[in-house]
C-alpha cells in the first residue's frame, strides 16, 4: 500500500455513506456495495473534517488528534483510501 | 477486525447494518425449503403508503440498503415503486428473486442503477437438482433471468444458493457458472425454517458435506458472499471471513410482510418477533425498544457449549436451526462441527419441536420428488379436520369413512 499523503486534500467518496455509532461508524459505499468500520469517535471526526481542511494532517489537527499518532490515522486513512471510502480531492 | 469491534456488535447497533424485508407472502414458486412458507399473499400485508412509511424510518435511522424478499417481491404491482422510493431516499436495494419477471428490459433498467444489486435464487447447478428443490422449470426460470442480467451488462449480480445435499458437490459448478455471466456467488445455509423445517432432516448436509463446504471456502471462499451463515463452521479451526457471529436482533433482523419485526429471517416465530411497524414508534422503536431484542443483545451464556475449544469460534451456531429442531437455544448447534448437535439431536422428540409461525403454502403440492405417497384410509385426526375447516377451497380427506362419493364434501354455495 503506497504511504498516504497526508499533506493533499482529501474528501469522503461522494458514493459513501457515514452512520456514526457508539464505537465510531459504520461506512457504506454505494458504488463498491463495501462496508468499512470507523473503531474510533476520533476517527470519524477526522473523517468528517478532510472534506474543509486543505490537508489530511490539518484535518487530524483539527479533530484534536496528537501529532505523534499521526502515523497510526495516517495508517488508517491508507486503509480507507484503498477502499475508496475516501478520495483524493481533484479526483472526485 | 477487533475483538472490540465484534464486542460492539454483540451489545447492538443504532440501526441494522443488514436489514431483511420480505415484501410479499405471495410467490410463483413452492420450494420445498422455503424460509418463510410463502405462496399466498396475506390480506394484512403492508400497503404501498406503509411501505414508504418503512423507508422513511430506514432513511433516518440511515440503514444503507435492505434485502428485500419474499415470497417473490416483483409479483407486488408496487414493488418497482419501492425500489425506486428507497434508492431516491438513499436506502439502497438488494432483492431477492426467482427470476420470472427479470425481462430484458428489467435487467437493463437494473443494470443502470448503482443502488440496486439482485440476486438470483438458484439451488442446484443443473436443472435435475435445481428443479427438486424449488419446482419444475424454475432452473430455465432463473438461467433465463441471469442471461438478460449479464447481457444488460449488470456486472456482479449475485447468485444465490443454498446448500443441500444434493448441490454442496456442485461449488465448482457454480463457482463457474458465477463466472460465466460476470455474477459474483452467494452461498447461504439450510435452516429448518418455514417449510425447510420439513425437509431439514433429509436436506442438511452430512458431516463430511459439512467439511467439504468448509475446506472449500477457504480454498475459494474469497470472493464468494455467505451472509454469515456459517459461522457455525468456525469450530473446525479457522474463522472464515465476515463477522462470524449470529446478528439476530444486533445487527440483523427481519420485516415481514404485514410488518412484523423478528430477530432473523430464520426465525419466524413468537419466541422472536419484537414487534411490528405499525405500532407507535414504528420500526425505529422496536429496533431500540424490544424487550426481546434488549435480551439478545445481553451477554449470552454458552450453556452446555460453555465447556468446549470451539465456543469461542463458533459461538454455539445459529439460534434459529436449534429452535426449530426442538434443541435448547443454549447448546451445540444440529450441525454442530464436534457432532454434539446431532447426538442431542437423537435425544430430542422432533414432533414436539416447535413449529414455524404462519404458513403461506400454496395450497397444492409443493415441489419436490414425485413418486408413490403412502396413504392410510381411516378417520381424520383431529387437527387435519381443524385444518380442513380453515380451508376454504379443498377438502382433502372424506368426512365420514363411507363417504367415498366423488362428490362427498361438495357442498353448493348459497348463491
Amino acid at each position: 500500500m503506497d504511504a498516504f499523503d497526508l499533506d493533499a486534500a482529501w474528501r469522503l467518496h461522494p458514493q459513501v455513506s457515514v452512520r456514526p455509532e457508539r464505537f465510531g461508524a459504520l461506512l457504506y459505499h454505494f458504488g463498491t456495495r463495501r462496508l468499512s468500520f470507523l473503531k474510533s469517535p476520533a476517527l470519524l471526526s477526522v473523517i468528517t473534517a478532510l472534506d474543509s481542511e486543505p490537508t489530511a494532517r490539518a484535518a487530524c489537527t483539527r479533530a484534536g488528534i496528537d501529532a505523534a499518532e499521526f502515523p497510526a490515522y495516517a495508517r488508517a486513512l491508507a486503509t480507507l483510501a484503498a477502499s475508496q471510502m475516501i478520495c483524493a480531492r481533484t479526483a472526485a | 477486525m477487533t475483538a472490540t469491534l465484534i464486542e460492539e456488535f454483540r451489545h447492538g447497533l443504532a440501526a441494522p447494518i443488514c436489514l431483511t424485508w420480505e415484501l410479499t407472502y405471495a410467490c410463483n414458486l413452492s420450494c420445498v425449503h422455503c424460509l418463510s412458507s410463502s405462496g399466498r399473499r396475506d390480506p394484512r400485508e403492508l400497503s404501498t403508503a406503509e411501505c414508504r412509511r418503512v423507508i422513511d424510518e430506514l432513511e433516518r435511522m440511515q440503514v444503507f440498503y435492505v434485502n428485500i424478499g419474499g415470497g417473490e417481491p416483483t409479483v407486488r404491482p408496487d414493488f418497482w415503486d419501492l425500489v425506486d422510493y428507497a434508492t431516491a431516499h438513499h436506502v439502497g436495494v438488494k432483492f431477492s428473486t426467482n427470476g420470472a419477471r427479470i425481462t430484458a428490459e428489467v435487467a437493463t433498467r437494473l443494470a443502470a442503477s448503482d443502488y440496486v444489486d439482485v440476486q438470483v435464487s438458484l439451488d442446484g447447478a443443473t436443472a435435475g437438482v435445481n428443479d427438486a428443490i424449488r419446482g419444475a422449470g424454475s432452473f430455465e426460470l432463473a438461467l433465463r433471468a441471469m442471461r438478460h442480467l449479464a447481457r444488460a451488462g449488470f456486472a456482479g449480480f449475485k447468485i444465490s444458493v443454498v446448500m443441500t445435499r444434493q448441490n454442496v458437490g456442485q461449488l465448482d459448478a457454480f463457482q463457474s457458472l458465477a463466472d460465466s455471466l460476470g455474477a459474483q456467488l452467494r452461498i447461504t445455509r439450510l435452516r429448518p425454517s418455514g417449510r425447510g423445517a420439513d425437509v431439514w432432516h433429509e436436506l442438511h448436509p452430512t458431516a463430511g458435506q459439512q467439511r467439504e463446504l468448509y475446506d472449500w471456502l477457504v480454498a475459494h471462499g474469497e470472493n464468494v458472499l455467505t451472509g454469515d451463515s456459517f459461522f457455525h463452521l468456525a469450530g473446525y479451526g479457522q474463522a472464515l471471513p465476515g463477522l462470524n457471529m449470529c446478528g439476530a436482533g444486533r445487527v440483523v433482523c427481519l420485516i415481514d410482510p404485514v410488518g412484523d419485526v423478528y430477530a432473523c429471517p430464520f426465525a419466524i416465530h413468537d419466541a422472536f418477533l419484537a414487534g411490528n411497524v405499525r405500532a407507535p414508534g414504528g420500526f425505529a422503536a422496536v429496533w431500540r425498544d424490544s424487550e426481546l431484542f434488549a435480551r439478545l443483545r445481553e451477554p449470552q451464556s454458552g450453556g452446555a457449549c460453555a465447556s468446549c475449544s470451539a465456543y469461542d469460534a463458533c459461538q454455539g451456531g445459529c439460534m434459529a436451526a436449534k429452535f426449530f429442531t426442538g434443541l435448547p437455544l443454549d447448546g451445540p448447534d444440529p450441525e454442530c462441527v464436534r457432532g454434539f448437535g446431532q447426538r442431542a439431536l437423537a435425544l430430542v422428540d422432533g414432533a414436539a419441536a416447535p413449529r414455524p409461525a404462519g404458513d403461506h403454502s400454496h395450497r397444492t403440492r409443493v415441489a419436490g420428488p414425485t413418486g408413490p405417497v403412502p396413504v392410510s384410509i381411516g378417520p381424520r385426526p383431529v387437527d387435519a379436520v381443524a385444518a380442513t375447516a380453515a380451508s376454504l377451497s379443498r377438502r382433502s380427506a372424506p368426512d365420514r369413512a363411507c363417504d367415498q362419493n366423488p362428490l362427498a364434501g361438495f357442498a353448493p354455495s348459497a348463491r
